[in-house]
């Protein structure tokens, strides 16, 4: 079986106008939600509490709501998933130094007041310095796998302009995936940073497997012009793009709907960040290469340098 | 022709048969069980266990096999509701006498346990338990040793009769005190103070300043001093937290060092957190003094008029005053280790203490021998009041006497306390040791899963798995037919090599863990679908099957060894960065590129060839 016809012949490179202006309109559209919305970063980055109770009986979210004021919790988040037994509760960090080991007293006081049968099904605590510590660290780890995908990318492709693709690549999917959480507002925390690492690093799988394509194409192909030669690597690869990426999507999918409510940002981060990647390594790392004015010449000089091309 | 070097084939099917072996533990699953510990930590019995059996059956709760591991009662149920009743019904019926903790015993048969195969530790997100990050303050620490050496300068200076106008701890070049100054008035003999101090200050750099009103020497503690007793600070805490938590009773607790100062303890099936913290929070530290005998402690007592250079305490156990000089002989950080047993006289607590309190000790009791010497638990704590409308928190620290005995003997650092009833001498010895955490530590960071929930994310997170990974399959059979079943194949053996190397390095496996296993599948399925798409393009281009297969793996190889590499980075990154249970997914990731590049590119090539190479003829591949 197959889903492709064995020459596809879609012409991306005169087309590109079009990708760049949908992938300019998607990426300003998630740099200006991300500048005035902001994300809704969980507590593992601003320090508060989350929990998540269950109660023996019905309760109501407002009962909920003025007995944690009463403890001193300001502006308290209360709300119901599941029945109406469960409830979900999020304090925001307090200003003041208090222990972690006060406010969970403070908070098992306010549940018992409720309902002596109140059970905390799962709890987060985290201090304000420990929010700021893995904010920085999780930038850290950003700054730091962008760094080392820029030194391989730098010495992986031996002309700059296929290079600007590669970053052009690398920097559209995390843009977009951190946009789809700013819009939706969806809960951005750690697991969704180890996500997002994850698409940087697996998005750009592609866009390497499509440039070695070129290198080959035009190994093979020294006369034709340019855009043909990108047209023909890309949708030669193409039947293998999309099946990689069907295939990996099948299990994200799966985790999304069924890994339960732990892993739902995770893996919305992965669904968004390799279908993002999908559509950069097709329409876009290519054709930025293109206007950057590739051609045969740049990526084998001389017929000497194209030998050594091929020791690892 | 196909053909494939024999000691490839050998090499593949050794690691996957060893894979297999360590991968099987996990198979069996583990069975929800309640450990039950005596709450003075002797050994429970055959009897008991009967006894306990058939109390928990009594209360209608369906029990399994249970055995006696290390003299603690391992009780296994079918389902969590049984563990939490079980649980329940323990704790109310014999509160005084046993401690029962939450936790799994895997059905691993005997003989792969013998063999030292144990399934993957699951995380804390998955049995349910209490996590604790606490921060350590270190440089209280330091703090403490300079006290320490201010002592120390004052005594050798008086033994050595040189007089010394301020000796006192100072910041230099730092905003944290770390250095002793001693002021020396100008009749004092700078260079007989200067090899007088030379053995109490050993290591330190000392600096002399002349002054118009005499001279200043400055000893400094050197960075690596400084960081030697930071990593001191924080190994006792290690210590002495680890004794805290197995007086808990806790199934495999964890408690490690993270980062400089930090400090994280995992405690699988624990629920009270309250209880915990009250056990592990209180930070205590001791001080050796002696008695001030020459004043009446009742009278200071009740006039309020405490004579100079002595203090007033209370003792915790009988309540009565005891006054005390307010020299130290010794302090908790110098306690090396304190224990109950037995004396002629009853029981006893047997006390050790490092070289440099030993010595002081000595000379201690030469000099006061019959006098009466007491033992001071100070415990640090933090308390929230209200002041103006404010929440303000503050320490506040607690001294009671908790042993006062008349020193019968001249020794150094190893004596006995005795004259104590026996489950006084073990809280005696209980209270010293946890005396011995010197430095106040913070907790920053907890947070809790109920077994309940625990179990459901196991639960969702297999469906996932299976769910993922049938999908997976089933497309890659139809897309690839058989070329697709031999990729099926591979990636099976993909997940029991990752499965196995977790399992070896003892990884615990959490949530995004599982997430990773998963993804990992998804991934893996790139390398075979690259070397399908280039077996397709040969023989579309019309090369000979046998040709089209060799040529598949070989095109595909840099294109597959490229690709990785990128996730790879992100991998090895998040598993630097990362902590809990992210690091799982990070190694997970990282594992798994590389096992699923070791199946697709020499598993699979080695079954492709089993089935198609040598010398016969194929007129058509299925794929």
């Amino acid at each position: 079986m197959e889903f492709f016809s064995h020459a596809t012949n879609y012409p991306f490179m005169a087309t590109r106008k079009v990708w760049y202006t949908l992938s300019a309109v998607l990426m300003v559209v998630a740099l200006v939600s991300f500048f005035t919305r902001g994300l809704n970063l969980a507590i593992d980055f601003t320090g508060g509490v989350n929990a998540e109770v269950n109660f023996p009986r019905t309760v109501n979210v407002d009962e909920v709501r003025t007995h944690l004021a009463g403890a001193g919790f300001h502006d308290p988040q209360v709300a119901i998933f599941g029945s109406a037994r469960d409830i979900s509760i999020r304090l925001p960090p307090d200003s003041k130094q208090t222990s972690t080991a006060e406010i969970r007293a403070r908070l098992d006081g306010a549940l018992k007041a409720i309902d002596p049968g109140a059970q905390v099904a799962q709890l987060d605590v985290v201090g304000p310095q420990v929010g700021n510590e893995l904010r920085i660290s999780a930038l850290e780890a950003l700054g730091f796998t962008l760094f080392m995908i820029f030194i391989y990318i730098a010495f992986r492709f031996h002309t700059w302009r296929l290079s600007s693709g590669a970053i052009f690549a690398v920097l559209h999917d995390p843009i977009l995936v951190i946009g789809f959480f700013s819009l939706t507002q969806m809960s951005f925390d750690l697991a969704v940073v180890a996500a997002i690492l994850a698409v940087i690093g697996y998005s750009l799988n592609d866009t390497v497997v499509v440039f070695d394509r070129i290198r080959e194409r035009f190994e093979t192909n020294r006369r034709s012009p340019p855009a043909v030669v990108l047209d023909q690597s890309i949708n030669q690869t193409l039947s293998r793009t999309i099946m990689t990426k069907v295939v990996t999507s099948i299990v994200v999918v799966a985790l999304l709907f069924l890994g339960g409510s732990v892993l739902k940002g995770f893996s919305a981060a992965l669904l968004i960040g390799i279908i993002a990647g999908t559509y950069s390594s097709i329409y876009i790392s290519s054709a930025i290469a293109l206007d950057f004015g590739l051609t045969a010449e740049h990526v084998f000089p001389s017929v000497k340098k194209a030998a050594l091309d091929h020791l690892p | 022709m196909l053909e494939y070097a024999r000691w490839k084939y050998i090499l593949v099917a050794a690691v996957l048969l060893l894979a297999l072996l360590f991968a099987l533990p996990n198979f069996f699953g583990e069975d929800r069980a309640l450990q039950v510990a005596r709450k003075d930590h002797g050994a429970v019995t055959a009897d008991a266990e009967h006894a306990l059996e058939s109390f928990l059956q009594q209360h209608n709760i369906r029990v399994g096999k249970s055995y006696i591991d290390n003299g603690r009662l391992m009780v296994r149920f079918a389902s969590v509701g049984d563990q939490l009743a079980a649980r329940d019904a323990v704790e109310e019926q014999y509160k005084g006498t046993y401690i029962t903790a939450l936790t799994s015993a895997p059905r691993t048969p005997a003989l792969l346990r013998t063999l030292g195969l144990r399934p993957m530790p699951l995380g804390l997100d998955l049995r349910g338990g209490l996590y604790l990050l606490y921060q350590v303050d270190v440089n209280s620490a330091v703090g403490t040793a300079l006290d320490g050496y201010v002592q120390d300068v004052r005594r050798a200076l008086a033994a050595a009769s040189i007089p010394v106008k301020d000796v006192t701890t100072v910041a230099l070049g730092s905003d944290k005190p770390n250095a002793v100054r001693i002021v020396l008035p100008p009749e004092a003999d700078v260079s007989a103070a200067r090899s007088a101090l030379t053995t109490p200050l050993q290591g330190l750099s000392l600096n002399v300043d002349n002054l118009a009103s005499g001279s200043a020497i400055t000893a400094t503690m050197t960075t690596a001093q400084i960081r030697e007793r930071q990593d001191y600070a924080i190994q006792q805490n290690i210590t002495t937290l680890r004794n805290r938590v197995n007086e808990l009773g806790v199934s495999e607790p964890i408690v490690q060092r993270q980062g400089i100062d930090r400090i994280n303890v995992q405690l699988p099936g624990v629920q009270n957190s309250a209880e915990v913290k009250d056990i592990l929070g209180r930070v205590a530290t001791l001080e050796f003094r002696l008695e001030d005998m020459q004043n009446n402690a009742i009278e200071a007592q009740q006039t309020g008029h405490v004579p100079l250079g002595s203090k007033l305490y209370t003792h915790t156990r009988f309540g009565r005053p005891v006054l005390l000089k307010r020299e130290v002989i010794a302090t908790g950080d110098q306690l090396t280790n304190a224990t109950s047993g037995q004396s002629q006289e009853g029981p006893a607590v047997n006390i050790k203490l490092d070289a440099r309190a030993g010595e002081n000790m000595l000379k201690t009791t030469r000099a006061n021998l019959n006098k009466r010497m007491a033992v001071v638990l100070i415990e640090k704590r933090r308390e929230t009041t209200e002041v103006n409308g404010q929440k303000v928190s503050r320490e506040v620290t607690d001294e009671e006497v908790v042993n006062d005995a008349t020193i019968r003997g001249i020794f150094s650092n190893s004596f006995q306390i005795t004259g104590l009833q026996a489950g006084e001498a073990r809280e005696l010895a209980l209270l010293l040791r946890s005396g011995s955490l010197a430095t106040v530590i913070y907790e920053i960071e907890e947070r809790a899963v109920g077994p309940t929930l625990g179990a459901k994310n196991i639960q969702e997170g297999v469906t996932a798995l299976v769910v993922g990974m049938a999908g997976v399959f089933l497309f890659m059979a139809i897309y690839y037919k058989v070329f697709g079943l031999v990729a099926d194949l591979v990636l099976l053996a993909n997940v029991v090599l990752l499965t196995a190397l977790l399992s070896m390095m003892r990884a615990s496996l959490s949530l995004p863990g599982i997430a990773g296993i998963i993804l990992t599948v998804g991934m893996a399925v790139d390398a075979n679908v690259l070397i399908y798409e280039r077996i397709r393009e040969e023989l579309r281009r019309g090369v000979s099957p046998q040709a089209a297969i060799r040529a598949g793996f070989e095109k595909a190889f840099s294109a597959i060894f490229d690709s990785n590499i990128t996730t790879l980075i992100a991998g090895v990154v998040l598993w630097v960065f990362g902590t809990g249970p992210i690091r799982g997914f990070a190694i997970v990731l990282t594992l798994g590129i590389a096992t699923s590049m070791f199946t697709s590119l020499m598993g699979s090539r080695a079954l492709l060839t089993l089935m198609y190479g040598g010398r016969r003829k194929i007129a058509r591949l299925a794929i």
